[in-house]
């Protein structure tokens, strides 16, 4: 603790004549029915010209909030004060007439869902136009013009047939493209992009992320990346905030906040990823608890009960945003600061340093989680005997969807091929992962082999026993055996029931009601949650919580197959991790075997021990884990693998890459022959006539290729990726 | 869409098949058409009776009834509605169901599209106006009204306001407002500009009870659907581009917010009819409201029932009408 | 659609606050919840007290009065208020405040056998179409067309017409609910279309559910919001209809009475005898006013999505 230099100071702001965007004491406030609500507290930060600044948190930390405050786009319920001056001029207290100058000219904004943010009524042209006309005195036709320019800069193809087209007949990618688009129209000195790739698969947001990056290149505009993804951040920015509660905690080069973190938020945050470039052995590292209610904020520093290292000074004093304690850089713009009484603790500490390996909740008493974690921490026994026998298995699986119109009448008017001959085979006490981006017909698949959908053709077995064949009354007792784990743990449990009501209902459906209670007391506890809150509601949880609730219930049966339907995309990095761990323990106690649907390759490699690749219904390529991820030989596993940002700045910025083109084809009408040769680097870049030709007449089949796992190209090459 | 519109109407007519049923059974079972002559004093002979029975098919069973109402087929050339017959009245061969029910509808149309008009008009601005200041002390006046227009009784309303517009001829000895009929009584030596005079002025009370209801409804309707587009994220995405808020209310929110009103009040035609057996009743005007109480009041069945019939129909027309509109209006929205 | 189905389906109200958080909650139950949540609603708590008053005025009003509804000798014809007979007396004899309680009584038992009887039959069928969907769904939501072509007021208006010798008020009501029962059976199958896809169905099947175990413990109970708030407006719809049918002729006969034919009989006195024509009209408006309050209250309260404090 040297210097105390704060931020805020007046005399740094006035010197620097390359701000152009500068946030000073920015505080937001909602009234809400239990009583003031601060989203926002003290904000404070600076963009230079050209300088790409990325905001990081999870949900509810405030930062698409104080992005939105800057734009003036807040409810008029909100009560914003402070300052944010754009090239010097004052935006917080602007009427509309005023601020709608600055807005689109000065400033831009993109938002999170592409699907959303276009009106549905005007073409993309009109809705491009616009934005010039609003600030330009050009003609209508100048203006359509410069907006087919804009399209082709943003990777449009077709720009001049795109552009009389309507929102819902473009991609998501697309329309994001659009949006950025509109953002670029009148050279604006600031782009806001809040989220601008979550809602999108990882390699369309590869690709949007380049669009981003070509409009700044373009007009010269700062950036301001606002997401919860480390990644992204890693690789596209130049500074790093860190958001936490409402307020700044930890600000600096990116290089320094990623490999030399001074608050342990940050640390914390680092430590629960799961990461490609790592060892696949080590646990993860939660943060236990959840963000504090910003309603009710702890007189202390808001993430002191998360803290491993919290002492009474944190619990009863707020710390400021100060320089961090071996703060090298002399530009004043680029100093590393952080919000934590004891950053030098922190020098050289790793994250498992501080964290504990747990997969418990936070509901239970510190102490308990710290002897757990001492013995748990131990490597996972991960290697399982390959002649274990197989539990469940899948031959030429297919399903087929209708298309029906819209409208009362709903005629079927095609077919969509969700899952085109899928075969697999999940063995005793292994963990399978399917991987594919939406649409691939992953959860298909997955709901097929629990026979909750029907199968157009092809065979599910269970324990030998065929599933296909059996109707839903005969189906029924063998359910007590495969129990499914949802994606959403808000709409997955039922609202007006109770905790024992809901994890109590297989048993009751299964007649087992009269031991129910007891039993669920023992799966509150084994899924790490207080055993005595079983009369509660489910929104008295937090996410992380009710995703545990959701895997007591399906535990209830004692089945032996869990399938796990994207069990923890929707929730925060810090509270993944916890959930991931308890998956893990549980498969080792009580032997289950996991069928792991998933679109994030990173939680795949760290969990599963093989892997199938799915694109358009088809399994691309399929191995073990390591295989898989150290010598994949399929394209497409090689561009799933290259658009994974790595939370690793010099890594992420150095790293091969493998990109794809394009949008995923309908599955009402898949490319003949093999389905990815649409968008494969591959096929389009280094095959001749004669060879593509085999890929546009022949599906490929899935074969080993000499690389020791299947792949389904017919030019499979390994490529070293990580 | 043509192809779509036909493919509408032939999942409509089964519909309207079982429709007609139900309205053919409800009638037919209620009551007796030959109630009136039965308690004539004295008694009629029992050929008269049988005559009568025979005049308006009751010496046949309820499913040949049917049967002959629907077709004509076997009848004496009166009856069949596929023949374009709508059945002997028993108000006497001077009544004819067909032409009642046409003049009928001449006269109810003009209220009721004045009524659509004058709610419409009102509902979008009562509505633009709430949604733009939600929860200030417009709003809550606004939807007080709403709330206060839905529970209002028409038939109460209509009373009080011609009450009212009586009162005001009284006190002020004028006939500023015209209380009665569609029309004045000496409509033959008009010019069409009188007459169009005499028209409008017959209008504005029976538009204003009738509209009430509708307007209500459809304030609210346009009121939430405003909200629910001034909180979408395009029209956010409007704003952050700099588009003053007045252009984005107007270009962004309105434009959009309107296409689920227009087939709200499309469908919503219909709902006004009820209002008009009221309206009509009120204001003693000539139309369908008038013909359908006069129909079930002399027990005459088979003028119910065609009226019940037509009112279905146009339900029906009504909704294939909105579900088109809905199309050409939402660019999503395309029938193949 | 009939006239009720436009008022029912205004009331669909949309989130009005999308962007707040939501509040946390303690150990409540969820009627606590609701009932803390509806009364933060001041009109509808107003018009909560006020229906109850409406309520007793008629039910236990009739048994304290010294009139009855009945022509009675000794009551004067045509009087003015007086502290005898407060909105003075008919023409036949009749004291008009006996009447007013015996008309708001008829009122409120048509209303509330509607809403009851159309709710139980329209959510279940509702939810069995919802449930099921294709096929299923199309022949039974077919069927409820043919029930929702013809406007509530001329369908009862046609067959009551023509009974004679007095239609009593639950044959009112019966005929009433055979016309009504399909609205609510269209509001709750659009919500159970939307909750059958939500996981916490798809998790009842997976554990084996039958589909019975998941309309009745599952769907029904998480549509109860709409179907509350679709009931209660019923209710208001029922009295408008019913007091409709009065006026133009057709409902409940003399010697009994109800609201609308009150009105009926004093439709030229608004300006020249008001004592007549104000109380029957205005007890109307307030039952309908306070019942649909009371709904907009339910519908804030038994919405997660509405936390902000607005009255």
């Amino acid at each position: 603790m040297t210097t105390t230099e704060n931020i805020n100071d007046g005399a740094s702001t006035a010197v620097d004549k390359d701000i152009v965007l500068d946030v000073q004491d920015l505080n937001v406030t909602f009234s809400s029915e239990d009583g003031p609500l601060q989203a926002v507290r003290g904000v404070s930060y600076q963009v230079r010209r050209g300088e790409a600044l990325g905001i990081v948190g999870e949900s509810g930390s405030g930062k698409s909030v104080t992005s939105m405050a800057i734009m003036g786009l807040l409810p008029k319920t909100a009560k914003v004060t402070g300052s944010a001056r754009v090239l010097g001029q004052e935006l917080i207290g602007l009427n509309d007439a005023q601020i709608s100058k600055v807005r689109g000219e000065k400033i831009a904004m993109i938002f999170q869902d592409p699907l959303t943010s276009l009106n549905p009524v005007y073409t993309i042209g009109y809705q491009i136009a616009e934005a010039i006309l609003t600030h330009r005195k050009v003609t209508k036709q100048q203006a359509r013009e410069r907006a087919i320019e804009l399209l082709d800069k943003v990777g449009i193809p077709h720009p001049d047939r795109r552009v009389d087209q309507y929102p819902h007949e473009l991609s998501g990618g697309m329309r994001q493209r659009v949006v950025i688009a509109i953002a670029m129209a009148n050279d604006p000195d600031v782009i806001i992009a809040d989220e601008p790739t979550t809602a999108l698969d990882v390699t369309v947001q590869a690709q949007v992320l380049e669009a981003l990056e070509a409009a700044r290149q373009e007009t010269g505009a700062a950036l301001v990346l606002i997401t919860h993804d480390l990644g992204v951040v890693a690789g596209h920015v130049d500074r790093v905030a860190v958001m936490y509660a409402g307020r700044l905690v930890e600000t600096g080069t990116v290089e320094d906040v990623f490999y030399r973190p001074r608050m342990p938020y940050a640390l914390g945050l680092l430590g629960s990823l799961p990461r490609m470039d790592e060892a696949r052995g080590e646990k993860l590292t939660p943060i236990l608890g959840t963000p504090p209610s910003l309603l009710d904020l702890p007189r202390g520093c808001g993430f002191a009960p998360r803290c491993p290292m919290a002492e009474a000074l944190c619990h009863a004093e707020e710390p400021v945003l100060k320089e961090a304690v071996d703060a090298e850089e002399t530009d004043l713009h680029h100093r590393h600061m952080a919000a934590c009484h004891f950053g030098e603790r922190l020098v050289d500490v790793r994250p498992e340093d501080l964290f504990h390996p747990t997969s418990l909740d936070a509901e239970v008493p510190v102490e308990a989680v710290r002897a757990e974690g001492t013995e748990a921490s131990a490597e996972r026994g991960r290697e399982h005997e390959a002649s274990s026998e197989v539990l469940l298995s899948a031959v030429d699986l297919v399903k087929n969807f209708p298309i029906r119109s819209k409208g009362i009448l709903r005629r079927k008017i095609g077919e969509v091929q969700a899952v085109s001959g899928i075969s697999l085979e999940l063995r005793e006490h292994e963990t399978l992962a399917l991987v594919g981006e939406s649409g691939c017909g992953k959860s298909t698949t997955a709901r097929l082999l629990l026979q909750l959908i029907r199968q157009t053709s092809g065979e599910v077995t269970y324990m030998g026993q065929p599933l296909h064949t059996l109707s839903d009354a005969q189906m029924r007792p063998l359910r007590r055996d495969l129990q499914l784990v949802f994606q959403d743990p808000f709409a997955s449990l039922d609202p007006r029931m109770t905790v024992t009501d809901i994890i109590a209902e297989p048993m009751q459906i299964h007649g087992q009601g009269r031991t129910a209670k007891a039993r669920v007391k023992e799966l509150l506890e084994l899924v790490g949650l207080n055993p005595e809150h079983g009369s509660r509601y489910p929104h008295e949880f937090s996410g992380g919580q009710r995703q545990r609730i959701g895997i007591a219930r399906a535990l209830s049966l004692n089945p032996k197959v869990l399938i796990l339907d994207e069990p923890v995309s929707a929730l925060d990095v810090s509270i993944q991790a916890g959930v991931i761990n308890l998956l893990e323990d549980l498969q080792d106690e009580l032997g289950l075997s996991y069928l792991f649907v998933s679109h994030d390759l990173s939680v795949v490699r760290h969990i599963a021990d093989r892997v199938a690749v799915m694109y358009l219904g088809k399994v691309m390529e399929t191995g073990t884990t390591e295989e898989l991820f150290a010598a994949p030989a399929h394209p497409y596993t090689q561009a799933l693998i290259s658009a994974i940002p790595l939370p690793d700045p010099v890594k992420e910025r150095t790293r091969e890459r493998i990109v794809v083109t394009g949008d995923v084809p309908s599955p009402a009408d898949p490319p003949s022959g093999c389905r990815f040769r649409t968008r494969c680097p591959k096929f389009a870049n280094e095959l001749d006539d004669a060879r593509r030709n085999l890929c546009v007449e022949e599906p490929p089949e899935l074969l080993d290729r000499g690389t020791g796992h299947r792949d389904a190209c017919h030019y499979s090459q390994v490529v070293e990726l990580i | 869409m043509l192809v779509y519109t036909a493919r509408r109407l032939a999942v409509a007519i089964p519909v309207l098949l079982a429709a007609s049923v139900l309205v053919f059974l409800m009638v037919d079972l209620s009551g007796d058409p030959l109630a009136d002559l039965r308690l004539q004093q004295p008694p009629p002979s029992e050929e008269v009776m049988a005559a009568a029975e025979a005049r308006y098919y009751l010496d046949r069973s309820t499913p040949e009834r049917y049967w002959l109402w629907m077709t004509g087929i076997g009848g004496n050339g009166d009856i069949g509605l596929l023949q374009g017959e709508f059945g002997p009245s028993v108000r006497g061969g001077a009544f004819d169901i067909g032409e009642q029910l046409a003049s009928s509808i001449t006269v109810t149309l003009r209220l009721v599209t004045a009524a659509i008009i004058a709610a419409l008009g009102l509902a979008i601005l009562s509505g633009v106006v709430s949604a733009m200041r939600q929860y200030s002390k417009l709003d809550y006046t606004l939807t007080f009204i709403g709330f206060l227009a839905l529970a209002m009784p028409t038939f109460w309303l209509g009373a009080l306001i011609k009450e009212g517009g009586l009162w005001f001829n009284q006190t002020t000895g004028t006939g500023f407002f015209y209380t009665i009929g569609a029309n004045s009584a000496r409509v033959s030596n008009m010019t069409n500009w009188e007459y169009f005079l005499d028209s409008a002025g017959h209008l504005v009370l029976p538009t204003v009870t009738l509209m009430l209801t509708s307007f209500a409804s459809w304030s609210r309707y346009q009121r939430t659907s405003m909200l629910e587009v001034l909180n979408s994220d395009y029209v956010r995405l409007a704003r952050a581009k700099g588009v003053p808020n007045r252009v984005v209310v107007r270009r962004h929110a309105l434009r959009t917010a309107l296409i689920p009103l227009v087939t709200v009040a499309t469908i919503g035609v219909v709902g006004i009819i009820e209002g008009v057996v009221i309206t009509e009743t009120i204001f003693q005007w000539r139309g369908l409201g008038y013909f359908f109480i006069e129909a079930v009041k002399t027990n005459d069945a088979f003028a119910v029932m065609s009226w019940l019939m037509l009112s279905g129909t146009l339900v029906v027309l009504a909704s294939l009408v909105a579900d088109i509109l809905y199309g050409v209006l939402d660019p999503r929205i395309r029938y193949e | 659609m009939s006239e009720m189905q436009s008022r029912i389906a205004m009331s669909g109200g949309g989130p009005e606050n999308p962007e707040q958080p939501v509040a946390k909650g303690g150990d409540l139950t969820q009627i606590q919840i609701i009932w803390r949540r509806f009364r933060r609603h001041r009109a509808a708590m107003i018009s909560l007290v006020l229906l109850a008053l409406i309520t007793a005025f008629a039910f236990l009003g009739p048994l304290v009065w010294q009139w009855g509804h009945t022509v009675n000798s000794d009551i004067p014809s045509n009087a003015g208020p007086s502290w005898d007979h407060p909105f003075g007396t008919t023409k036949q004899g009749n004291d008009v405040f006996a009447q007013t309680m015996r008309g708001a009584q008829q009122s409120l038992k048509v209303a509330f056998t509607v809403a009851v009887l159309s709710t139980v039959v329209g959510a279940t069928w509702g939810a069995v179409a919802g449930y099921y969907r294709g096929r299923v769904d199309a022949i039974m939501m077919r069927i409820a067309d043919i029930f929702l072509i013809i406007p509530l007021i001329v369908a009862v208006a046609s067959i009551n017409g023509n009974v004679r010798g007095g239609a009593t008020w639950y044959a009112v009501a019966l005929i009433m609910c055979l016309f009504s029962w399909a609205t609510i059976a269209r509001v709750v199958r659009g919500v159970v279309l939307s909750l059958r896809e939500q996981e916490f169905i798809e998790a009842a099947r997976a554990a084996g559910a039958k589909a019975s175990r998941i309309i009745f413990r599952h769907l029904l109970p998480n549509a109860a919001g709409p179907i509350i708030v679709a009931a209660t407006l019923l209710i208001a719809v029922a009295v408008l209809t019913e007091a409709g049918l009065s006026f133009i002729g057709f409902g409940i006969q003399p010697p009994d009475i109800s609201l609308g034919k009150m009105v009926e009989g004093a439709r030229t006195a608004a300006f020249t005898r008001p004592w007549l024509f104000y109380p029957p009209g205005v007890l109307i408006v307030l039952i309908c006013l306070t019942i649909n309050f009371i709904g907009d209250g339910l519908r804030d309260a038994l919405d997660p999505r509405q936390t902000m404090v607005r009255r």
